[in-house]
């Protein structure tokens, strides 16, 4: 069957599953948004190029699956590299598409031409460019595989708009995947796994250090099983969230730079850190001389660059955590931590107690209310898509995520400008689930044309953005480490209400604890998008802290009494 | 310094992916060779980068996430013959010339080209070597040098062989365990 590029695109996008495309058209492109229009796939317009990667970012997270975003050369590739950059960093499978000025004229400086493989060669974990459409069918499996294999990333394909209109020959089953042939590299040895179960039947103050790896790997079963025959008390990091539901007795909650200080103390005192599908990154570990000082370490880890790269481990075992996992398990000998759980239990004291979200309501709306009582409302089962910043952390500390792929937020790179978009993408894989924002006021600004977007695609989404009027969590580093100047965070916003209402969003504005339930759940009744404004308190910061750099036993407290502490009412 | 081995992708692009790797992980690569093997298909690259163990461990393990590298491997410690090319073209009159060829022959090095007031100098060796004839000969006046970078091997049965394609299974093997 003789197809053109751009049809062979669109074929080898439905063989390979997808159901959207999160993209922008342009010159490059046009051939395959034209055989885009008589295909079966589903194209989601969205109003900048970065929200479509984000888009597709969402979707990969919600769903496990890939997202695909797509974008014609230029500049529309370059709005791109954002989203890119924030797939990578948090491992996530996204296959990015763009269109090229034709092989003729490359290197030619022609119009919006512009080198998008070298300027994403770092921030990919493939790219490439496809100047012949006899190659796009082959090409396209080998980013599938690429993007979603291993430990997963972005893949960009480059596709000249020649090779899009030129004619070729479509042989789906001729057209498998060349990669090149890799060295098979043995996991790890015997030896090692045997020094790891020496560790873990040894250990008098063990804990376990759960990543996203785990969600990645599909591992939540296998990991579950292995938490309960050691009995282990585990830690989350931020992507982790939701790889271990949050009631079990044994979740002990975020650790690192935000925290809860008996998290981390429990931490330094361990004798063993049991790292599982995470990377021991700099907001996890605070300063690395002082960190767990008295711990072996085991590191469960797919990825080899990443062992020994910040935290010298003992025994390192390389491979998909669901595997090592289930080869642990069974050698499970020691499962009596009472001692050292009491002890945790301990060190939490009455810190549930002192926390905000049990004081009175004394007339003072914070963001923890709310996104507790979101939390609430929603009985822990909403997807909560959060922006990056002080409501980021808020929403880790207070809503109880107890199913994996139910927060999505930007870690490693922390992008604001993310949770909008990529929400977005999460309704889109999950259409069933009910879909929340969480957004700060600044980072809302950055990508809201995305409203229009909801309203195009007829989606329901709701939106609460945590509003104090600052650039929130860099107001408290300047409240922290620069002496309050306040220099730049103060943020003038617009009405968002009334801007919901322009886009023909319900719009609702809350500055009151009394009000933010029955909001809430007016929003929920609702079948529509609802854009929710809160009020919040405007300089109040999120506690504890470990300041960048610090030791994780060196945490900042809440103040004792916030109400004195923080400002009036805005 | 630590020596690594790369197989490659013989292709477009793909020193720049290995020196923007290097780059990224702000390794300062003090040579880098690259050349076909016996498979066309397939490039050798020696890289010898000013890092220690922990850095060349974090580049190995990094080259092979590439798609286009089939195998990276620090061989730093193991029994490595290794080479470097010169050739030094250095001023030679006809009154220092007999002491110039002196030197010469004690290195082992060879004259490629003779003009009148000047020689090319050919000389392979470890760096070692290739360094100690550059210093008896700068008092001569070295005029222009090119030298390959350094070329490794490990000795003996210690092979290190790119990995064979299978005709079953043309995907890495990683990659379809998802």
């Amino acid at each position: 069957m003789k197809l053109t590029g751009a049809e062979i695109l669109c074929e080898s996008l439905m063989r390979l599953g997808v159901r959207e495309i999160f993209g922008y058209p342009g010159g490059a492109i046009l051939p395959v948004y034209d055989a885009l229009g008589k295909s079966k796939l589903h194209h989601v317009l969205v109003r900048h190029e970065q929200g479509a990667t984000h888009m597709a970012d969402g979707y990969a997270r919600a769903s496990g699956g890939i997202g695909v975003a797509m974008a014609t050369s230029g500049p529309g590739a370059t709005n791109m590299v954002t989203g890119i950059a924030t797939a990578m960093l948090d491992s996530s499978p996204v296959v990015c598409i763009t269109g090229q000025v034709s092989s003729k004229v490359l290197g030619t400086d022609a119009f919006q031409e512009i080198d998008i493989t070298g300027i994403t060669m770092p921030i990919t974990k493939h790219n490439v460019v496809v100047s012949k459409a006899e190659d796009i069918a082959r090409t396209m499996r080998e980013a599938f595989l690429i993007a979603a294999s291993g430990r997963p990333g972005p893949v960009l394909v480059d596709i000249t708009k020649d090779a899009q209109q030129a004619s070729a020959e479509f042989h789906w089953e001729a057209c498998e995947p060349k990669l090149p042939p890799k060295r098979v590299r043995k996991n790890h040895d015997q030896a090692e796994l045997d020094r790891a179960v020496e560790m873990l039947n040894t250990a008098k103050r063990p804990i376990i250090l759960a990543g996203h790896g785990i969600m990645v790997s599909g591992a939540m079963r296998a990991f579950e099983q292995f938490v309960r025959a050691g009995n282990y008390p585990v830690a989350m990091t931020l992507l982790g969230i939701g790889c271990f539901p949050a009631n079990d007795p044994l979740n002990l909650g975020m650790m690192g730079m935000h925290g809860e200080a008996w998290v981390n103390n429990a931490i330094q005192e361990a004798d063993l850190l049991i790292a599982v599908g995470m990377r021991f990154d700099d907001r996890v570990t605070g300063d690395l001389r002082t960190y767990a000082k008295n711990a072996r370490k085991i590191h469960v880890e797919i990825d080899r660059a990443e062992i020994n790269k910040n935290v010298k481990v003992d025994a390192a075992l390389v491979g998909d955590a669901r595997e090592v996992l289930e080869q642990l398990t069974p050698h499970i000998a020691t499962r009596d931590h009472s001692a050292w759980i009491g002890h945790i239990t301990e060190l939490k004291g009455d810190s549930a107690v002192r926390d905000i979200q049990s004081l009175p309501d004394s007339g003072h709306l914070y963001a923890a209310h709310v996104i507790n009582d979101l939390w609430k409302e929603t009985r822990g089962e909403a997807i909560i898509v959060t922006d990056v910043g002080q409501h980021q952390m808020w929403e880790a500390q207070y809503y109880h995520h107890n199913r994996p792929r139910t927060l999505i937020t930007s870690g490693g790179l922390g992008t604001m400008g993310f949770a909008l978009p990529a929400a977005i993408g999460a309704k889109f894989a999950k259409p069933n689930s009910e879909v929340w924002v969480v957004v700060g006021d600044g980072g809302f600004q950055m990508t809201m044309s995305e409203l229009a977007t909801i309203v195009q695609e007829k989606i329901n989404i709701k939106i609460a953005i945590i509003n104090n009027g600052y650039l929130g969590m860099v107001r408290q580093w300047q409240e922290f480490f620069y002496d309050k100047r306040y220099v730049a965070t103060p943020l003038v916003a617009p009405d968002f209400a009334a801007l919901a209402n322009a886009f023909g969003i319900r719009g609702e504005r809350i500055t009151k604890r009394a009000e933010v339930v029955p909001t809430i759940r007016s929003a929920r009744e609702s079948a529509e998008s609802v854009l929710i404004d809160f009020r919040v308190e405007q300089e109040d910061s999120v506690y504890p802290m470990v300041a960048a750099g610090s030791s994780l036993s060196d945490m900042i407290r809440r103040p004792n009494n916030p109400l004195v502490e923080t400002a009036t009412e805005p | 310094m630590q020596t690594l081995v790369a197989y490659v992708e013989n292709k477009p692009g793909v020193l720049n992916r290995v020196s923007s790797l290097a780059r990224r992980l702000a390794i300062n690569i003090d040579s880098l060779t690259v050349g076909p093997t016996e498979n066309e298909e397939i490039a050798r690259m020696t890289i010898v980068a000013h890092t220690d163990e922990r850095g060349a461990h974090r580049l190995e393990a990094s080259l092979e996430k590439l798609v286009d590298v089939l195998l990276a491997e620090n061989i730093s410690t193991r029994a490595l013959l290794e080479r470097d090319l010169a050739l030094i073209k250095v001023s030679a009159d006809q009154q220092n010339r007999p002491h110039l060829m002196e030197l010469i022959k004690v290195f082992r090095a060879r004259v490629v080209d003779v003009a009148p007031e000047s020689l090319i100098i050919e000389v392979s060796g470890t760096v070692d070597k290739i360094d100690g004839l550059l210093e008896v000969l700068r008092p001569f006046g070295v005029l222009e040098m090119a030298r390959t970078g350094r070329i490794s091997m490990t000795r003996g049965g210690d092979l290190l062989q790119p990995p064979a394609a299978s005709p079953e299974s043309p995907v890495s093997v990683e990659a379809e365990s998802k």
